[in-house]
């Protein structure tokens, strides 16, 4: 029924890496607007009823909605699922840790079938309308939520104010309640220590660089999310191109230090990669943090073309396949630390190796 | 590692002291340490909440008036200027009102701006298009007066009148 294959699977449409542009580079690429609906408090006023009457505004906007893909939208709301099945949701990027953390039956998540749109209902705000897409793909994903926006927007009335723009909970979101990110892979940059060069100035150019799972996450495995940090004052617009022609900038750059590793430190760098497809494939205890630095050198040996019999969608379906709720849904019951190494070791040949056979 | 008072626990505690320019370090267990009455950094005290409070407060606070405008509550949800510092949170929609004055500088240091410049609902926000509109013909109202090509000028104020009839 419903979102089971979102919580059954270990994969998402944005892990489709021949779907994607610049996917050597680019993991995916999301965009998500913060809508609230007028005369209503923000969701951290809201008690059960309250809350439960904005979920069923929304639910009744969407069967209205003569608009396929939003009437085609399932809905799930938080008390009918595990702590373990919120948590596979935040690992495959569909809703926030935050999000995540309720078990409460006015907290909600409306989604497609492959997870490409969606909508967390009473998060910070009433509504987070995100598309989340593989590879480079910002105006495609800033284009589908724009136009579930307007499609909702015929239903239901945003609070909206001329000068502030889509008012919301957190006066960080305000304007045009718009964050625009892309998910970064950058083993050579990370190698020749110029990533800090790089993100020590977008600060000032209103962007921010964050962990692998947003907000106050640590980068791992060189995966670093990017996003707009500024979103009064600039159009919808305006947001998704500077974010993409940094993203451009970033993707050159990143190829250039790649290509000349392989120019000047072959032998270096077939080593390293050899060595984690070595560990990967043997290893049978694997620490998560182990993984993703493992899985990032992999990676790196797929994009150059040094390793040619696995493909780089298995990789990205690893990076969250390993994560902690993933391995416990696999393996049908809790697990301690040292549970989830071996599961982890077990997981990482099993997926590495299907993908093999099909090729 | 063990503890450089009581040689005995693992030091947890890491200090290091500059003093004069000389660099002290110390490696102490977590009692020794309280004992020692080591500032500990408690990451719990730094949250998103607590640093964007630190942005909402403006410089009035900094100057010791913070207690001046906070009192006051917003009418639709009852919340106070103090709460959204103490919270980074607004109540509702109406807050963005009743704060306005107080969140204008806030939004200014975040944003680097505080008027909205991107999308308009569809169904709901004609009003705000036709001000929009009109806002940007006073500009260039502005230049063609700026330019002396009075025609234009002439043009442009008609138009204007023309699109405020369309306000409510």
């Amino acid at each position: 029924m419903g979102i089971d294959p979102l919580l059954y699977s270990t994969h998402v449409g944005w892990m489709e890496t021949k779907a994607g542009i610049d996917a050597d580079v680019v993991i995916s690429s999301r965009v998500r607007l913060a809508r609230n609906i007028d005369n209503i408090p923000f969701p951290h006023l809201l008690n059960e009823n309250s809350g439960k009457g904005v979920i069923e505004l929304i639910t009744k906007a969407c069967e209205q909605s003569g608009y396929e893909p939003l009437r085609a939208m399932q809905l799930v709301t938080f008390d009918q699922l595990s702590e373990l099945d919120r948590m596979i949701l935040m690992e495959k990027h569909l809703i926030s840790p935050q999000h995540a953390r309720f078990n409460s039956s006015h907290r909600g998540l409306m989604v497609n079938s492959d997870g490409a749109l969606s909508i967390m209902i009473n998060e910070e705000d009433h509504l987070r309308i995100q598309g989340l897409l593989p590879g480079l793909a910002l105006e495609e994903c800033s284009r589908q939520v724009q136009t579930l926006d307007d499609e909702l927007e015929k239903q239901l009335t945003w609070a909206f104010d001329a000068q502030r723009g889509y008012l919301t909970a957190c006066p960080t979101n305000v304007g045009t309640g718009m964050r625009a990110s892309v998910m970064l892979h950058l083993p050579g940059m990370a190698m020749t220590a110029q990533i800090n060069r790089i993100f020590h100035n977008i600060g000032q150019l209103g962007m921010t660089v964050r962990g692998l799972y947003g907000e106050g996450t640590e980068v791992l495995g060189n995966f670093y999310q990017l996003s707009n940090q500024v979103t009064l004052g600039l159009s919808e617009e305006e947001i998704c191109h500077n974010l993409f022609l940094m993203t451009r900038q970033i993707i050159e750059q990143e190829r250039m230090v790649r290509e000349s590793l392989k120019q000047g430190m072959i032998y270096q760098l077939h080593d390293r990669i050899g060595r984690a497809y070595g560990l990967l494939s043997h290893a049978r205890i694997m620490s998560s943090n182990e993984a993703l630095t493992l899985l990032s050198d992999l990676r790196l040996g797929v994009d150059l073309g040094l390793i040619t019999h696995i493909q780089a969608s298995a990789i990205n379906e690893l990076i969250v396949a390993i994560r902690p709720a993933h391995l416990q849904k696999r393996a049908g019951q809790d697990m301690d630390a040292f549970g989830r190494d071996i599961k982890r070791a077990e997981i990482i040949k099993e997926i590495l190796f299907r993908k093999n056979t099909q090729s | 590692m063990n503890c450089d008072e009581c040689k005995h626990n693992l030091a947890t505690v890491h200090l290091t002291e500059m003093y004069n320019g000389q660099k002290n370090e110390m490696h102490l267990c977590a009692s020794c340490a309280a004992k020692k009455g080591a500032m500990m950094f408690d990451p719990s005290q730094f949250n998103m909440p607590n640093l964007l409070g630190g942005f909402l407060s403006g410089p009035q606070a900094v100057q010791g008036f913070a207690n001046t405008t906070p009192m006051a509550a917003c009418k639709t949800c009852g919340i106070s200027f103090l709460d959204i510092r103490n919270t980074g949170k607004l109540g509702c929609p109406d807050c963005y009102q009743a704060f306005a004055e107080e969140l204008e500088s806030s939004l200014k240091r975040i944003h680097g701006n505080s008027q909205h410049t991107g999308k308009i609902p569809l169904r709901s926000g004609e009003n705000t298009r036709v001000k929009r509109r009109i806002e940007e013909l006073k500009e260039q109202l502005q230049s063609a007066i700026m330019a002396e090509d009075y025609e234009k000028a002439a043009e442009i104020r008609d138009m204007m009148k023309e699109i405020e009839k369309k306000l409510d």
